[in-house]
């Protein structure tokens, strides 16, 4: 949904895998884990629990808790607020969780 | 725990400055953030942004390296990462790093926690592919990234028209921007031309945003009702009346803006009392001139105590940290009353545009009354007319709603749809907003993984210095 703007100005791109639903998919270290997923297009981020709708981030800065994912097993983190790092697991959310579903199955 | 003078929230162009005025007069002086470096929303990631994006954001946004360079060449203890998630009456602040909860403690406590945008309830503003125009800055800011669809800008305000400024100049393909601020307040802010003249440059900077746009070929639209926004699994267009004629526009990305309002989460936890402002429709806190709030150990600066934009958070940043001193000893009266004087003065100037601003882009009245199907409570999916049958039922105010019907209960905690559903409250049952009041924000403020919870629990009982230990192996539940 997003891309990375285009520059002739040097840069310091740090550029790392990370892996969506088990998925390697590039991104960049320190932006936030939101971002990346946007650019990577996995849009819907996420399905709600009530009705199943689909979701993608609205805020970017933490009050509309739009961008919940799971990393490395912690459930329920906010993607625009979680910088990138190398190598982190990352699983998207289709809608509620049920018992027996619950915790960390990234790895 | 350590115990700090003075403990500052949010490390924004108000907190920063707050802390720096604080530490300079050699109080022991905090600043917690949520991001992992300093510079608040509007000065996000200035430290390290991407060179190819520092000249569409330009030197307004560059202008927040003053503010960091000074912080790290100061005393000022810097808490980065850092998620507030309780305060105590007595100043105990709870907060979440690293999957780990601390505590420290403060004898006053400055509030710069800003702004955020006003939410905009239409039809079909969940669908993925809408996003607030503030977020699609942050997405330049933090990840040189622009929409790679066509883009339609809807809603009004001097940061709307400047995202699209920026995406232009990034790159991004604006098939269009509706505004939503109803013609007649055009009429209506020219009252406040005189007083908006003497604002610095603000005038100027605006008729360059709009000549841009044009200069670009970005088409204008107006609107005085809702923008239906289009698709299914994410956007696909929107729908809206320009000029008596219903016009449709194929896009891939939808971002809202009507204006910022201030981040009450915080001081509603605090019970710190609140005043509805009619001018910017929005609650803010009560704060005396100096910033001090109806709680004598906490003082708020910034657009947290109402919205006056980037440099008027500077200064009332500076006459916060002042206020802190005052109320901690270290300054007396006479000389606060002396030291103030700069910065109030230039608070003074910058609040001279937002009058005419305020009138000019005041939010549409369908905004704070959506039609019957529009999702309101955007976790729990509440609907606008979830609410009014609720209101007609005999709900006198949001937390009855929220027991009825969960709206305010999911993990934004009322943050999204908070203004919107004591509007339609106060409406349909014909009294005023504040009668009506808003949420009853409670501890966490953050959601908080139970193992730290429980962890900080035993920090507390134990009275051990869990905080001085290094951070342990962040939590899994
Ligand atoms: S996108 Fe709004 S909280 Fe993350």
């Amino acid at each position: 949904m997003f891309k990375l703007i285009e520059s002739d100005a040097p840069q310091r791109r740090r550029i790392c895998e990370i892996f969506v639903d088990g998925e390697p998919c590039q991104a960049m270290i320190g932006e936030p884990l939101a971002a990346a997923l946007l650019k990577a297009n996995c849009v819907p981020m996420r399905y709600t629990p009530v009705s199943g709708a689909p979701r993608a981030p609205l805020c970017m800065m933490g009050v509309c808790f739009e961008c919940l994912v799971e990393v490395d097993g912690t459930p329920n983190v906010q993607a625009c607020a979680t910088p990138v790092r190398e190598g982190m697991h990352v699983r998207l959310i289709h809608g509620a969780r049920s018992i027996g579903q619950l915790g960390g199955a990234a790895q | 725990m350590s115990t700090f003078d003075v403990v500052v929230i949010g490390a924004g162009p108000s907190g920063i400055t707050a802390a720096l005025t604080a530490a300079n007069r050699g109080l022991r002086t905090a600043l917690i953030d949520e991001q992992l470096s300093p510079g608040g929303q509007i000065y996000r990631n200035v430290d390290a942004v991407d060179n190819g994006m520092q000249t569409i954001l330009g030197p307004e946004y560059l202008h927040g390296r003053t503010l960091t360079t000074r912080l790290q060449h100061s005393t000022v203890t810097r808490i980065q990462g850092a998620s507030v998630w309780q305060i105590s009456d007595d100043l105990e602040i709870a907060y979440l790093q690293a999957g780990v909860s601390k505590t420290l403690s403060a004898r006053h406590l400055i509030l710069a926690t800003g702004a955020m945008e006003r939410p905009s309830p239409m039809p079909g503003w969940t669908l993925p592919g809408v996003m607030n125009a503030g977020a699609a800055q942050i997405m330049m800011k933090t990840a040189a990234a622009v929409p790679s669809g066509d883009v339609v800008l809807v809603g009004d305000g001097p940061l709307l028209l400047l995202v699209g400024k920026q995406l232009l100049d990034a790159g991004a393909s604006i098939k269009g921007l509706i505004q939503t601020s109803p013609i007649a307040q055009a009429g209506k802010a020219m009252r406040h031309l005189p007083k908006a003249l003497l604002a610095p440059g603000y005038l100027i900077k605006g008729l360059r945003l709009l000549t841009h746009l044009r200069a670009g070929r970005v088409p204008f639209f107006r609107t005085d009702e809702a923008v239906n926004i289009l698709g299914s699994d994410r956007v696909r267009g929107v729908s809206f009346i320009h000029k008596g004629q219903r016009i449709e526009l194929t896009v891939d990305t939808v971002l809202l803006h009507h204006g910022v309002i201030p981040n009450v989460q915080i001081t509603r936890m605090l019970r710190l009392e609140h005043r509805w402002d009619v001018d910017q429709q929005t609650w803010k806190p009560c704060c005396d001139g100096h910033g001090r709030s109806s709680n004598p150990s906490i003082t708020i600066c910034g657009d947290g105590a109402g919205i006056a934009g980037a440099l008027a958070a500077e200064a009332s940043g500076a006459i916060a940290g002042l206020d802190a001193c005052f109320a901690l000893g270290n300054l007396s009266e006479g000389e606060r009353q002396k030291l103030v004087r700069r910065p109030a003065r230039a608070h003074r100037r910058q609040l001279r545009i937002r009058p005419f601003l305020d009138t000019l882009y005041r939010a549409p009245e369908w905004l704070s009354a959506p039609l019957d199907e529009t999702v309101v409570c955007r976790c729990e999916e509440v609907t606008a007319g979830q609410i009014r049958e609720m209101a007609r039922l005999g709900c006198k105010g949001p937390n009855q709603t929220k027991f009825f019907s969960r709206s305010g209960m999911g993990p934004c905690q009322g943050r999204m749809c908070g203004l919107t559903v004591s509007s339609i409250l106060a409406a349909e049952n014909g009294v005023s907003i504040e009668e009506t009041g808003y949420y009853r924000i409670r501890p966490p403020l953050k959601p908080i993984p139970l193992l730290a919870l429980s962890q900080a629990r035993v920090a507390r009982s134990a009275g051990t210095e869990r905080n001085s230990q290094p951070n342990e192996d962040p939590t899994h539940e």
